[in-house]
């Protein structure tokens, strides 16, 4: 049975990155990846690389996706050396649009109170009214009465990150292990962990990381961690291909580098059902055409729908097991925003046998009553 | 590059850009393109690469074409009709219509 430094339980975003990160710094690391069989929540993004509007009510969390997006161009530089896979990364700036008056004020609301609670720590944004508008999305609809524009914002090709994490982990020595879903995971009283699965492949480990989207919830149980999460399902409509036209990512439409449009969000509570539904494909189509009314010249050509990572404040939870401290656990939404931090930041935390205090809010105890 | 395994027996005359093309009855529009030599079906939005059909099952979008007017129309899950008028896709920016 091999024996490694660290197990990666999860070959999705987080999965990927922390496995690509591990080791980049110098750990022999295998990564267990479920199959296809498994809810692909890194299959189905978006692909926005976002700080705008996010971290209400936990500073920290607004500090940790600025911290990412600052740390995106290096890490897409170094992946492109690496690999020679771009994940297609651009950093613009965004357009948070608002549909309408009261959209508008609530958004403008929004961001001055996270400008507020993120003190000295800086948070800029700017107000852009209507008039002004049309000079950086020239087609943004006459309904539209303006939209904030936060120049930490971006966009990335996610299918293109994964395999780049992918790529660079295998170049790093790693050791990827398909069709490999875990049942169980047994601590050794020497320290370390065995990990049993399905097909009978099993593995030793010094260190254990849990990031295995939803089945995060069973793994962790077994080494006594509560992983507070559930799904949300969202919907993305995706237009046929056309030349450059937006230059900018928004929070309802974003042209991709392949000149696709996506289209967006969209959130319903269905369990771990992933059809798409007529009606919410109509409403999202709807709400981009009020936003981009020039899109309609445009087929659509693909929709898909996936499941979101959800917490009941919406921020992530990462923990370290308190009955056996090697083991972790890390599960969140916005895989794309935070690849660049969880590539680089949670493989130190790892190593080091520690979570930094600076990032305990994000431990599931805040849910206890 | 390809060819017909059997000679046509059944044949369905349409046009590709203006030319007449012999299709078998029963053909899709991108196998009747690919039998009757057109390797070029379409070019990429972005950079303007050429393009032909990659899977053949509906999958890719590679084959796009316009048919009868319908643009973006995917030419591996379209059957050739009698008289049909088949078009390189265009960018969807380009404002003029074919015909």
């Amino acid at each position: 049975m091999k024996h490694y430094d660290v197990a990666v339980i999860g070959g999705g975003l987080l999965g990927s990155a922390f496995a690509y990160g591990l080791s980049a710094q110098g750990a022999g690391v295998a990564l267990l990846d479920e199959g296809d069989q498994a809810i692909r929540t890194a299959r189905g993004n978006f692909g926005l690389v976002w700080v705008q509007g996010k971290g209400q009510g936990m500073p920290q969390y607004a500090r940790w996706s600025r911290k990412s997006a600052d740390t995106w161009t290096p890490f897409s530089e170094q992946l492109i050396e690496e690999t020679g896979t771009d994940p297609g990364y651009h950093q613009p700036g965004g357009f948070c649009v608002s549909l309408d008056e009261a959209e508008f004020s609530s958004n403008l609301e929004l961001l001055k109170q996270l400008r507020e609670e993120a003190g000295d720590q800086g948070y800029a944004y700017e107000v852009v009214d209507r008039a002004a508008l049309g000079q950086y999305l020239p087609e943004v609809g006459p309904t539209v009465p303006g939209a904030t524009y936060c120049p930490y914002d971006g966009h990335a090709n996610p299918l293109r990150l994964l395999r780049a994490l992918h790529e660079g982990f295998t170049r790093n020595g790693g050791a990827y292990v398909p069709s490999a879903k875990v049942n169980k995971i047994e601590p050794l009283s020497a320290g370390g962990f065995e990990i049993f699965s399905d097909g009978g492949y099993r593995a030793g480990c010094e260190k254990l990381v849990i990031a295995a989207g939803h089945g995060s919830v069973d793994l962790g149980r077994m080494l006594g961690m509560e992983v507070p999460i559930f799904p949300v399902q969202g919907q993305i409509v995706v237009t046929e291909r056309a030349p450059a036209t937006m230059g900018y990512p928004t929070n309802y439409v974003r042209q991709t580098d392949e000149g696709n449009f996506l289209l967006g969000p969209s959130a319903r509570d269905v369990g771990f059902n992933d059809d798409t539904q007529t009606a919410t494909l109509q409403g999202i189509t709807r709400q981009c055409l009020s936003a981009f009314p020039q899109l309609k010249r445009l087929r659509i050509q693909r929709t898909w729908a996936a499941l979101r990572i959800m917490t009941s404040d919406g921020f992530p939870v990462y923990q370290q097991s308190a009955a056996y401290p090697d083991a972790f656990s890390f599960s969140c939404h916005s895989g794309v925003t935070l690849a660049a931090v969880h590539a680089t930041e949670i493989p130190r935390w790892v190593l080091s046998g520690r979570i930094p205090s600076e990032y305990h809010c994000f431990h599931p105890a805040r849910f206890d009553v | 590059m390809f060819r017909r395994r059997s000679p046509v027996r059944a044949p369905v005359s349409f046009l590709f850009e203006g030319k007449e093309i012999l299709a078998e009855q029963g053909d899709s529009v991108a196998a009747a393109l690919l039998a009757a030599g057109v390797s070029v079906f379409r070019h990429t939005a972005v950079s303007g690469a050429a393009r032909a059909p990659f899977c053949m099952i509906g999958n890719c979008f590679e084959c796009l074409v316009e048919i009868d007017g319908e643009t973006a129309s995917q030419s591996c899950l379209a059957t050739v009709r009698e008289g049909m008028k088949v078009h390189r896709q265009r960018c969807a920016h380009s404002a003029e219509p074919n015909d």
